[in-house]
């Protein structure tokens, strides 16, 4: 037995009530996800993002990247995030790259998970708990932040134009945000 | 509530934020050589003056940086954020 | 009274194809869609609503909007509310209403309503649809910036509505078009906004057509326009509180919104030109109006002109002195203005309709901090000062008739435009609008109050101030008596304005009459009470919203949650986590579940979910000199793949967590904290590395949630260890008491397993990836079956901890407790400085008689003493009624213990360790009980058995 199999994820028992909700949510769960913290400032950080073919943003609250992408968490930390499995070599990648500078490089991959929301009514189920100006104006494609929603801390981040969001949230808090997630979208109003 | 600027974030609402008291109160460089009363007012005697504030907030639900603002304490007005190290803006 | 009886048989801007019907106190009443409960009474000829809350006096309705004091109404229906003035409920099908004296009660088992919450970020938001929002609103997105338009009523125009210009109404009809086209405006109606904080934040609530819809908007905006209108002041006079007194205005609104009759023979009061408005509107409408008592000497010609051809008389420089009648306004007393105060006549009249002016409605202005000034011209507070990016528009700030207010409101819109960055493109005004010349009104003779002819102010309880509160000027005279002075204390000592109207028709009032009191000639230099949000009645519920029930706070819990529920743990709250508190089986209780647990751990083995712990990885080549500095004890020179316990305190001295620091590599530590301080922790990290130590070269990281952790406790646990990690060398020699191993368990799932014991047994923690927490739990479960492995909780966790005198940080400690106070002198190094240590030799720190942790043995080996319970000395007195009783401290913890058979707890005692041996007592219940003091450790003292 693979131990990849022997995974369980925090939402994985909810997919059925996400199909119910009338609205396009989902969990994608055993992302990549590796902490990176360097200088931005330094050789080693742009080396990070040549390895790994996405550069660390520097503008604070953007992404760069597709598939493999670089979430900006603050003006020396970032967070890889990947496909389920790309953790290793995101891992060797920017560990190898990073050197003997400081800084670290953490699997951070189990400790939160992401759930996806999309579609027109998306923005405003979000603007029910999320006090971020989401007009498109002001947060789009590539944009994202840390916030709250409802009563959790969250990243959100905004993937796609449909408009897409990604909602990253700790493990412990995830049921809790399914919970908002699906009252929000039964909202009457 | 207040509307807070991060220098990194940007304005965000005050729940993302965690107040620090009041900035620029540096750690005593040598503990051991100091006096009972200095040490005593370090630990617990703070300013509380009727207008700019010179205090320390962090972006706790965002990018987890400390940094200074000054705060108007009569009007709750933001007069200017500065990162930690940046001087005092006048 | 029957049906609909004084309904105006056509006009009015109700829906007559939406018949509905709806009963008051149990009467039938019809309505139309576009009725408020209150016009709809009116228009059934019900004029009297429940007596007064103090005085039972007969009340009648006196507005038709959120200033009514009298008219209050409980709804009993879904979503129902307690108490709503009926001037603001719609009417809705089989609507049953109830009139109410002023109180209202709470439905304990009300049904739930459809709340919702949501923030809305707008370049502009305008605040009122009347004429000059609207034209604000029109203005302000004519540059493309996103604008929100918030409005009270169900359709857009403000007071527009309560006339019958045509023209008019179908400019606000236009407009209301207009903005609903465009893509970057949003129209809100039924939203009232009722609180304005800083930066531009405003909470404003919408209602649905029916009272069981609400939803709470959160509002920033970078730029506000408040175009709030005006209120129309009452008079005092006696009796002025009669049903069939009533604001004129609001007669104008009955007549021409909702087609409904007020009266039928009116006489109208005033101290300026609008009221003339009401006269004419009434008479076209049918109603007999007697005269028109105006309180100047010289009427404007043309006003007087217009009353005379509708055969209205009209009386100058005349005041209405009294209202009489028994259960309503039967006649209307009126004199001369000026002393002596003759009667002139005595008018037979059911409805007396009043004008004493208007006061601009400033309450959100003076909230958000704007500063008001007093206009002697207007007679009325006016806004003189933002704070805060803001305009004040129209009727709100004195700018009275349709064209000032459009050309106003144009203007706030088009500078809040443009201080966004959307300038509007340069136009004319919007087609449409109309661009007529208004009156310039006249000056106008404020009357505050009409005095009395006989007695003295303190006598005059007919002159009313505050219908809602049934205050008096004879209130306000005997506050003055009293002393006061300011109308912040006459507020207070009366109670006038603090009703749920907020004072709409009393505060300026009552400051009128205090001026009046004292003499003074107005009340400019008294100023206003203070605006306070929330500017209308708000219910709890509302700011609640949908955070209720599983969504009132946040529930945590761990991978292994599922294995918890299917043994069927009782959980613990552990702050926002739910913990297993002990596990139960058939026929247990708590005690005997706990009694077991224990019993698992210090005899076979037994496991526990440990996953809340705080967890921190530090990086770095300074990450052991930054241990060193927080840390009463030394992490520097700890060997790699070793562990280490220690406790951080604050600059104070204090505990303030602790936890166990592992050695990964040489620049990899990663530290556990207390489940409750794991973001505390982190914050302090952040709070030393980016603003006192930046030369330090660390990175620290929360890993809380990477990773799920079991503990496996008991002489057998190294037969379960080595079951479930084939690879490992599990003996005592190769895999020694504080040390960590990184390794592969059977079932391939990677793990560092850690030997550390928090209960002095050999036991393990086995760290997983969180999402193999629940196979690791599975599997340890699985290969621990053939040595009876027992899952156990939080309770036992603390039963093991507390016989061997670990403390837990936040239960056995309260910030006020140092290392030394806990016995762990032997933790707190001599030779290096740490956070804290500086004030350990502070004198008060020093202490000889602080509070230290100590054991207690109850005597009576079975009894319980509660934690929290006090302790006194052996011979104490207790005689609280003669003095105090001296404490010496408290119990911290308390328990069972299966190991040694009986009870045993853990206190803060007074010079405790100088007590060991001595007795202390304590009250169980209503009785006192002795127990003698013991160093705190119970259990296998010479840690004999965490080798196994």
């Amino acid at each position: 037995m693979t131990a990849s199999l022997l995974r369980t994820s925090p939402l994985g028992e909810r997919e059925a009530e996400f199909a119910a909700s009338g609205m396009d949510i989902r969990e994608a769960g055993f992302r990549a996800m590796v902490n990176v913290r360097v200088d931005s400032a330094s050789a080693a950080a742009d080396a990070i993002g040549i390895a790994l073919g996405v550069p660390l943003p520097v503008v604070p609250n953007t992404v760069c990247g597709g598939e493999r992408a670089a979430v900006w968490l603050g003006p020396d930390e970032w967070l890889i995030y990947g496909a389920d499995g790309d953790t290793p070599r995101i891992t060797a990648l920017a560990t190898e790259a990073l050197g003997p500078v400081s800084g670290s490089v953490l699997d951070l991959s189990a400790n939160r998970t992401t759930i996806e929301i999309s579609g027109a009514r998306a923005r405003e189920v979000l603007a029910k708990g999320c006090a971020l100006d989401l007009h498109p104006r002001v947060f789009g494609e590539g944009h994202c932040a840390q916030t709250l929603i409802g009563k959790t801390q969250v990243l959100l981040w905004q993937y796609g134009n449909a408009p897409d969001y990604r909602i990253l949230v700790r493990a412990s808090f995830a049921n809790y945000l399914a919970d908002w997630l699906l009252d929000a979208a039964a909202s009457g109003w | 509530m207040l509307l807070i600027e991060c220098p990194w974030c940007g304005q965000r609402e005050e729940t993302e934020f965690r107040y620090g008291g009041q900035a620029h109160v540096d750690y005593p460089s040598a503990p051991a050589e100091t006096g009972d009363t200095e040490w005593a007012e370090f630990l617990f005697y703070r300013d509380n003056p009727a207008g700019p504030f010179a205090e320390r907030w962090m972006h706790a639900a965002g990018c987890r940086r400390w940094f200074n603002a000054v705060r108007d304490t009569r009007t709750n007005e933001f007069l200017g954020v500065y990162r930690i190290g940046e001087g005092q803006p006048a | 009274m029957t049906a609909n009886s004084e309904r105006l048989p056509e006009g009015g801007r109700i829906d007559r194809t939406k018949p509905l019907r709806a009963t008051v106190d149990g009467i039938e009443i019809l309505g139309y869609r576009g009725d408020t409960v209150a016009s709809a009474m009116l228009a059934n000829g019900i004029r009297t609503v429940a007596p007064s809350l103090y005085r039972s006096r007969p009340r009648g309705i006196l507005g038709a909007g959120n200033e009514e004091p009298n008219a209050l109404v409980r709804v009993e229906r879904r979503g129902s509310s307690p108490m709503l003035p009926a001037t603001t409920v719609e009417l809705t099908e089989g609507l049953p209403v109830h009139t109410l004296s002023g109180i209202g009660a709470l439905e304990p088992n009300s049904e739930a309503k459809d709340l919702d919450t949501r923030f809305a970020h707008t370049d502009v938001l305008v605040v009122g649809g009347g004429p000059t929002g609207l034209a604000a609103a029109l203005a302000a997105s004519e540059g493309d910036a996103r604008v929100l338009l918030l409005d009270d009523q169900p359709e857009l125009g403000g007071a527009l509505l309560r006339g019958t210009d045509a023209e008019l109404l179908d400019w606000a009809g236009g407009a209301a078009e207009l903005l609903r086209a465009r893509p970057e405006v949003t129209v809100v109606s039924r939203c009232t906004a009722f609180g304005y904080y800083d930066e531009n934040y405003l909470l404003a609530v919408e209602r649905g057509e029916t009272l069981d819809r609400q939803r709470l908007w959160k509002i920033r905006a970078h730029h506000v326009v408040l175009a709030t209108g005006a209120n129309e002041r009452p008079i005092v006079f006696a009796g002025n509180d009669l049903p069939g007194v009533m604001l004129a205005d609001a007669t104008r609104a009955y007549v021409n919104r909702y087609a409904a009759l007020p009266g039928s023979e009116a006489v109208i009061a005033t101290t300026n030109d609008t009221a003339y408005e009401a006269a004419l509107d009434l008479a076209a409408a049918g109603v007999s109006v007697r005269a028109i008592v105006d309180s100047r000497a010289e009427p404007p010609e043309d006003l007087a002109a217009m009353a005379c051809q509708a055969g209205i008389e009209v009386l100058a420089d005349c005041v209405v002195a009294e209202a009489t009648g028994t259960d309503s306004v039967a006649a209307v007393r009126i004199v001369r203005f000026e002393q002596p105060r003759r009667t002139v006549r005595t008018i037979r009249a059911d409805l007396l309709a009043v004008s004493g002016g208007w006061s601009p409605d400033v309450g959100l202005f003076s909230q958000s901090g704007g500063k008001l000034r007093w206009n002697e011209t207007l007679a009325a507070f006016l806004p003189e000062h933002s704070r805060q990016r803001q305009h004040i528009a129209g009727a709100a700030r004195g700018r009275y008739g349709f064209a000032r207010c459009v050309a106003d409101g144009r203007f706030a819109g088009v500078s809040a435009a443009e201080s966004c960055g959307y300038p509007a493109p340069d136009s004319p005004l919007r087609p449409g609008i109309s661009e007529r010349a208004t009156r310039v009104e006249t000056e106008q003779r404020p009357v505050w109050i009409v005095p009395a002819e006989t007695g003295k102010p303190a006598e005059w309880r007919e002159h009313f101030v505050d219908l809602q509160r049934d205050a008096t000027v004879a209130d306000i005279a005997r506050a003055c008596g009293a002393g006061m002075r300011s109308p912040e204390h006459i507020k207070r000592y009366t109670t006038i304005g603090t009703g749920s109207d907020q004072g709409r028709t009393s505060g300026l009032t009552a400051v009128g009459v205090l001026a009046w009191l004292r003499g003074m000639g107005s009340p400019g230099a008294l100023g206003t009470t203070s605006f306070r949000a929330p500017a209308v009645p708000v219910s709890f519920e509302l700011l609640a919203g949908r955070d209720t029930g599983k969504l009132l706070d946040p529930v945590r819990t761990t991978p292994i949650h599922p294995a918890h529920r299917e043994l069927g743990a009782e959980f613990e709250n552990v702050g926002q986590w739910k913990r297993p508190w002990y596990y139960a089986r058939e026929g247990e209780g708590m005690h005997e579940a706990v009694l077991r647990e224990c019993a698992a751990a210090r005899t076979g083995v037994a496991m526990m979910d440990a996953s809340t712990l705080g967890k921190i990885d530090l990086i770095g080549p300074d990450a052991g000199e930054f241990l060193n500095r927080l840390y009463t004890n030394g992490f520097k020179k700890l060997a790699i793949g070793s562990a280490r316990y220690g406790v951080m305190c604050g600059c104070d001295g204090m505990v303030f967590d602790d936890g166990v620091v592992l050695r990964l590599s040489e620049n990899h530590y990663t530290l556990t904290t207390t489940t409750g301080g794991a973001a505390g922790v982190l914050d302090w990290f952040e709070e030393w590395l980016q603003t006192e130590w930046i030369e330090l070269d660390v990175w620290a990281t929360s890993v809380t949630e990477q990773w799920s952790t079991v503990a496996v406790v008991g002489p057998r646990s190294r037969e379960v260890i080595g079951a479930i990690a084939p690879e490992l060398a599990v003996s005592n020699a190769e895999f020694p008491f504080m040390t960590v191993r990184e390794t592969v368990l059977g079932n391939g799932i990677p793990a560092r397993i850690v030997r550390v014991s928090f209960s002095g047994e050999l036991a393990y923690e086995v760290n997983v990836a969180n999402w193999h927490g629940l196979a690791a739990w599975r599997e340890i479960e699985r290969a621990g079956a053939g040595f009876g492995i027992t899952p156990y909780g939080t309770e036992t966790m603390h039963v093991l901890r507390a016989e061997k005198g670990f403390p837990i940080v936040g239960q056995d400690t309260d910030g006020t407790v140092t290392p030394i106070d806990l016995g762990m002198d032997w933790i707190v190094s001599k030779r290096k400085d740490f956070i804290g240590k500086r004030s350990l030799s502070r004198p008060d720190t020093a202490r000889a008689d602080r509070k230290q942790l100590v054991g207690l043995l109850p005597d009576e080996h079975g009894t319980l003493i509660p934690e929290g319970s006090q302790l006194i000395g052996e011979h104490t007195p207790v005689t609280p009624e003669v003095a105090p009783v001296p404490m010496l401290g408290h119990v911290t913890s308390s328990y069972h213990s299966a190991a040694l058979g009986r009870t045993f707890a853990l206190a803060l005692l007074r010079s405790g360790r100088e007590r060991i041996g001595q007795t202390v007592r304590t009250p169980v219940g209503d009785r006192l009980v002795s127990a003698t003091v013991t160093e705190p450790i119970f259990y296998d003292k010479e840690g004999a058995r965490r080798d196994g």
